[in-house]
C-alpha cells in the first residue's frame, strides 16, 4: 500500500497488543527520565562516593534509552522521515553510551568489591584499638593505685602504721572482703596472723611454716591464688556462704645485712612474710591480672618501707642506748673527777699533817745538838736527825707519788761524799740487824772515788731501803755490802737488757750489791717486786709492814739516775742479791769550801762561824734589838747596834759587811735607808749587805723589800741555826730571800 | 735545900712555863745563846724588856686616859709591846698584844681599855714568873752548881 503523507488519527482498532506496548513504552520512559532525576539528586549528595562519573555514564544511559523509548512511540504509526533519522539518532547514541557503560563497569568492580573488605578491616581495627584503650585505662587506674598506696605506705616510718595502712587501702582499692598479713614467729617454724583488715584485734592464729602452699607462694615472687581451704585462707569463721577466691603473695622482710651494695637482695632474704587477700564471696569477681600485679607492686613497697622502719628502729635504739651510755660514762667521770679531788685533797692534808710533826722532830733535835751530850748521845741524835731528814724526804716523796709517775721530779743534784753515804746506812742499820743477830759487813772498792756529783739523799734512800729490805726478809745468817765502779763488761748484764749504759769522761757507774742469807724470792714473783703495792704474800711477809712501795720507789729514783736495779735470786730459801748501778758524777778538784754547809759537824758546838764579820743591827724595840746582837755575838760577829736610822746612816761604813734592819711599819723607814745606803755607797762591793728583819709573812713586805734594793729578808723569829745558814748563804750568793 | 732538888725544882718549873705558854721556844733560843762570854745574857734581856714594857704599859694607860685618844701612836707602842715580848719568848703577852692592836685599828675605846688590862694582868704574872726563875738560878749558883739546860 502506498502511504499517504497525512497523519492516520485513527488507531487500527483491533491492534490490542500495540496499545499495551504503546503504554509500556510510555512508562519506560516515564522511568528512564526519573531514574537519571535521582541519580544526579544522589551525585549531589555524595560527597564521597568516588565513581561520580560513572553515575553520570549511567544516567546519561538512562536518559538516551528513555528516549529511544519516548521517540518509538512515533514510530509505531506511519511516520516521517525526520522522525526515523531522530529515531536512529538516539539509538546509536544509547547504543554507544550503553557499550561504554558495560566495558567501565567491568573495569569498577574488583575496586567495589576492595572497598567493602577495607571496610571489614577498619572495622576490626577499630574494635581491637578499643579494646587496648581500655587495658591502658584499667592499667593505668592500677598504677594511680599503686601510686596512692605507696605513698601511704610510705608516708609513715611506724611499722605497724604501714603494715595497716596497706590492708586498708588495699582492701579499699580491690574492694576486697578480707586482708590478712602472716608474720613469722621468732623461732621462724610458724606463721602467726598478725594483721587482718576486718577484725580488730586478731588472735595468735599460728599456722606452720611449712604447708605446700605456703611454700609455694614463698618460691615465687609473684601474687598466686590459692584455695581457699588453706589454713592461711581460713580467716572467716566458717560461713554459709561461699568464700571468693583467694591469693596470697610473700612479703620479703629485708635486715640491714642484705643490702650489698649494687646488688639487690632478691636470692639472700630468708624471712618472709604473707599476704592473703580474698575477694568478695558474693561478687563472682575473678582476679584479674592487672590486680594481681598491684598486689605483687604493693608487697614490695610494702618489704621496703619495713625495712625502713626497721632500720629507723634500730638506729633510734642505738642512739638511745648511746645516749644511756654517754650518761652513764658521764657519771662515772663525775665520779673518777671526785675521787681524785678528794684523793688530792687526802694527800694535801695528810701532807699537812704528816709534816708538822716531821718539823717539830727536826727542829727539836737541831737544837738539842746544840746543847752539851755526850758522844754517845750525839751519835744518838744525829742519826735521829738523819733518820727523820730521810723521813721528811720519804714522806715528800710519798705524798708526791704522782710527780713521780709524771716524771717531773728532779734530782737535786749536788757533790758529796760516797763513803760518808755508806758509813750512814751502816750505822743507820746496824742496830736493827744487831737485834736479828744478822752480821752485816760493807766492803768499798778501793777505786771508788771519795766525793761523787748526785742526789745524795735519793742514792742514800735508796740504799738504805735495798739494805732494809735484806735485813727485814733476813732471819738469821749475814748481809754483805759491797760497792764498786762499774766496768763496761760487768754493766752489760744479760739480766738487764734494756740497759744501756753509755760511759763519758765526768761521769763513772756505781754498782751496789747487797747479798743476803734470807729467805729468798721464787723467781716467778721478782718482775713483781717492782710494782707499786703489790706485796708477795706467800713467804709469810704480811706482818713485816710496809706500803709495798719501797721498791717502786727506789726503781723510780734509780731510773732518774740514769741506772738499773734488779734483783736476783736462787729460789726460796736462798737468799737473794739485789743488784744497783747508777750514774754519778765526778767532781772537780774538791776543796772543803765548796761542799755545801752541813750544819751538823759535832765540834762546831760552839765554835764562831764567822769570826770578826763586821754587822750593823738597826732595830728601835731595844729588846729584841738586844736577841739580835745576842744571836749574832754568839756567832762570833762584831756587832754594832742603832736605834734610829740617823744612827745607822752615821755609823755605817764600808767595813759592814751586812746591815740587819728591823723593819716594821710604821716606824722606822727603812725603805729610806735602804736608797741612802745605795747613794752612799756606790761601789758594790763597798756596800753592805742589806738584810730586813721582820715578822710580816706578806708578800707586800718582800716586794718592797726586793724593790727598793734590799738584799736579803728574814722572818723572825730568827733561831741560831737559821741565822747561822742565812748569813752563810748571804756572804755566799749576796743574796737571801727567805720564802713566804 | 739539896742542890740536885735545886736544879730539878728550877727545870720543873721551867718546863711548867713552857707547857703553860707563858713562854715559847724564843725564850729557849735566848737560853742558847748565853755562854761564857755572855753569860748573863738572859737576864739582861728580861731585864731590859720589864723596863721597856713598864714604860709601854704607863704610856698606854695614859692615853687611855685623854679626851682625844690617838690610836695611831697607841697601835705603834703596842706594836713594841709585841716585839719585845716576841723577842723574849713572853708567848702569852705578845698574843694579847695581838688583840690589842685589833681594837686601836678598829678603835675601840672599851676593848683597848680591857685589853690593856689584861695585858697588865699578864705581865705581871710572867714577871713574877721570871723573878722567881732567876732567883732559883741564883740559888743554884751560890750553892755551886752549874744551871741545867
Amino acid at each position: 500500500m502506498e502511504s499517504c503523507n497525512c497523519i492516520e488519527p485513527q488507531w487500527p482498532p483491533d491492534d490490542l497488543l500495540m496499545k499495551y506496548q504503546y503504554i509500556s513504552d510510555f512508562f519506560i520512559a516515564l522511568a528512564y527520565f526519573s531514574i537519571p532525576l535521582e541519580l544526579i539528586y544522589f551525585v549531589k549528595k555524595s560527597a564521597v562516593f568516588p565513581y561520580r562519573w560513572v553515575l553520570v555514564q549511567f544516567g546519561a544511559f538512562i536518559v538516551l534509552c528513555g528516549a529511544t523509548h519516548l521517540i518509538n512511540l512515533w514510530t509505531f504509526t506511519v511516520h516521517s522521515r525526520t522522525v526515523a533519522s531522530v529515531m536512529t539518532t538516539a539509538k546509536v547514541l544509547t547504543a554507544a553510551v550503553s557499550c561504554i557503560t558495560a566495558l567501565m563497569l567491568v573495569h569498577i568492580i574488583p575496586d567495589l568489591l576492595s572497598v567493602k573488605t577495607r571496610e571489614l578491616f577498619l572495622k576490626n581495627k577499630a574494635a581491637e584499638l578499643d579494646r587496648e584503650m581500655g587495658l591502658i585505662r584499667t592499667q593505668e587506674e592500677t598504677g594511680r593505685h599503686v601510686r596512692m598506696l605507696t605513698h601511704e605506705i610510705r608516708s609513715t616510718l611506724d611499722r605497724h602504721t604501714i603494715l595497716k595502712t596497706t590492708l586498708v587501702e588495699l582492701g579499699r582499692t580491690l574492694a576486697l572482703e578480707e586482708c590478712a598479713l602472716w608474720m613469722p614467729t621468732r623461732t621462724g617454724l610458724e606463721l602467726q596472723l598478725s594483721y587482718t583488715l576486718r577484725q580488730q584485734n586478731p588472735v595468735g592464729y599460728t599456722v606452720p611454716i611449712h604447708h605446700p602452699v605456703i611454700n609455694q607462694v614463698f618460691s615465687s615472687n609473684r601474687a598466686v591464688k590459692i584455695s581457699p581451704n588453706c589454713p592461711v585462707a581460713r580467716l572467716r569463721p566458717a560461713g554459709k556462704y561461699m568464700p571468693g577466691e583467694v591469693v596470697a603473695v610473700r612479703v620479703p622482710l629485708l635486715h640491714l645485712s642484705n643490702f650489698h651494695i649494687n646488688d639487690w637482695p632478691e636470692l639472700s632474704t630468708k624471712r618472709y612474710a604473707l599476704m592473703v587477700l580474698m575477694l568478695p564471696s558474693d561478687s563472682a569477681r575473678q582476679w584479674h591480672v592487672h590486680e594481681l600485679e598491684l598486689v605483687e607492686v604493693v608487697a614490695d613497697q610494702v618489704a621496703v618501707a619495713l625495712s625502713h622502719a626497721a632500720i629507723l628502729e634500730e638506729s633510734m635504739r642505738a642512739r638511745d642506748l648511746l645516749m644511756d651510755q654517754n650518761v652513764a660514762l658521764d657519771l662515772a667521770r663525775r665520779e673518777a673527777e671526785t675521787a681524785i679531788r678528794a684523793r688530792n685533797d687526802f694527800l694535801a692534808v695528810m701532807n699537812h699533817e704528816m709534816r708538822t710533826p716531821m718539823h717539830a722532830i727536826i727542829a727539836l733535835s737541831s737544837l738539842l745538838q746544840e746543847t752539851e751530850l755526850t758522844p754517845e748521845q750525839r751519835l744518838m741524835v744525829e742519826t735521829v736527825l738523819k733518820s727523820s731528814n730521810l723521813l721528811a724526804t720519804l714522806i715528800n716523796d710519798v705524798l708526791d707519788l704522782s710527780r713521780l709517775e709524771d716524771g717531773s721530779l728532779q734530782l737535786d743534784l749536788g757533790t758529796f761524799n760516797l763513803y760518808a753515804v755508806f758509813r750512814e746506812v751502816l750505822n743507820l742499820i746496824k742496830p736493827i740487824a744487831s737485834v736479828k743477830k744478822l752480821h752485816v759487813s760493807l766492803n768499798l772498792a778501793p777505786d771508788l772515788p771519795e766525793y761523787a756529783v748526785g742526789d745524795e739523799k735519793r742514792l742514800m734512800q735508796t740504799i738504805l731501803n735495798i739494805v732494809g729490805n735484806a735485813v727485814k726478809f733476813s732471819k738469821e745468817g749475814s748481809i754483805s755490802i759491797t760497792a764498786f765502779v762499774a766496768k763496761l763488761d760487768t754493766l752489760r748484764d744479760s739480766k738487764a737488757p734494756e740497759f744501756l749504759p753509755v760511759l763519758s769522761d765526768n761521769h763513772f757507774y756505781l754498782r751496789v750489791q747487797v747479798k743476803d742469807s734470807g729467805s729468798g724470792i721464787n723467781p716467778l714473783d721478782i718482775p713483781k717486786l717492782f710494782t707499786k703495792f703489790a706485796q708477795n704474800q706467800s713467804t709469810g711477809t704480811r706482818n713485816s709492814g710496809g706500803s709495798g712501795l719501797g721498791l717502786a720507789i727506789c726503781k723510780r729514783f734509780v731510773n732518774l739516775m740514769e741506772g738499773h736495779i734488779w734483783i736476783e735470786s736462787e729460789g726460796l730459801g736462798k737468799g737473794c742479791t739485789a743488784i744497783l748501778i747508777v750514774k754519778l758524777g765526778m767532781p772537780e778538784r774538791v776543796n772543803e769550801s765548796k761542799l755545801p754547809y752541813m750544819p751538823k759537824m759535832p765540834t762546831n758546838h760552839g765554835q764562831t762561824a764567822f769570826p770578826g764579820l763586821k754587822v750593823l743591827v738597826m732595830d728601835e724595840n731595844g729588846v729584841s734589838r738586844m736577841v739580835t746582837k745576842g744571836l749574832l755575838l754568839h756567832l762570833g760577829c762584831d756587832v754594832t747596834m742603832v736605834g734610829s736610822s740617823d744612827e745607822c746612816l752615821r755609823l755605817v761604813s764600808h767595813e759592814h759587811k751586812v746591815v740587819f734592819m728591823d723593819i716594821c711599819v710604821p716606824c722606822i723607814d727603812s725603805y729610806g735607808i735602804t736608797i741612802r745606803i745605795h747613794e752612799k755607797f756606790t761601789k758594790r762591793h763597798e756596800r753592805p749587805l742589806l738584810v730586813a728583819l721582820t715578822g710580816n709573812t706578806d708578800k707586800v713586805t718582800k716586794e718592797n723589800c726586793m724593790r727598793a734594793g734590799m738584799d736579803g729578808l728574814i722572818l723572825k723569829p730568827v733561831s741560831l741555826d737559821k741565822m747561822r745558814s742565812v748569813l752563810t748563804d748571804l756572804l755566799e750568793h749576796r743574796v737571801f730571800f727567805e720564802a713566804i | 735545900m739539896d742542890l740536885v732538888q735545886l736544879q730539878r725544882q728550877l727545870v720543873d718549873y721551867r718546863t711548867s712555863l713552857y707547857h703553860e705558854g707563858f713562854l715559847d721556844e724564843q725564850f729557849t733560843q735566848l737560853q742558847s745563846l748565853q755562854d761564857e762570854n755572855n753569860p748573863d745574857f738572859v737576864v739582861e734581856v728580861v731585864s731590859l724588856f720589864f723596863e721597856d714594857s713598864e714604860r709601854l704599859l704607863n704610856e698606854l694607860s695614859k692615853a687611855l686616859e685623854q679626851q682625844v685618844i690617838d690610836f695611831k701612836r697607841m697601835d705603834a707602842q703596842v706594836h713594841q709591846l709585841k716585839g719585845s715580848s716576841s723577842s723574849i719568848g713572853a708567848h702569852r703577852v705578845q698574843k694579847l698584844c695581838i688583840v690589842f692592836r685589833n681594837y686601836c685599828e678598829a678603835q675601840n675605846v672599851e676593848g683597848c681599855l680591857k685589853c690593856l688590862q689584861q695585858v697588865k694582868h699578864e705581865y705581871g704574872i710572867i714577871k713574877t714568873k721570871l723573878e722567881s726563875m732567876f732567883q732559883l738560878e741564883q740559888q743554884i749558883l751560890n750553892a755551886g752548881g752549874s744551871i741545867p739546860v
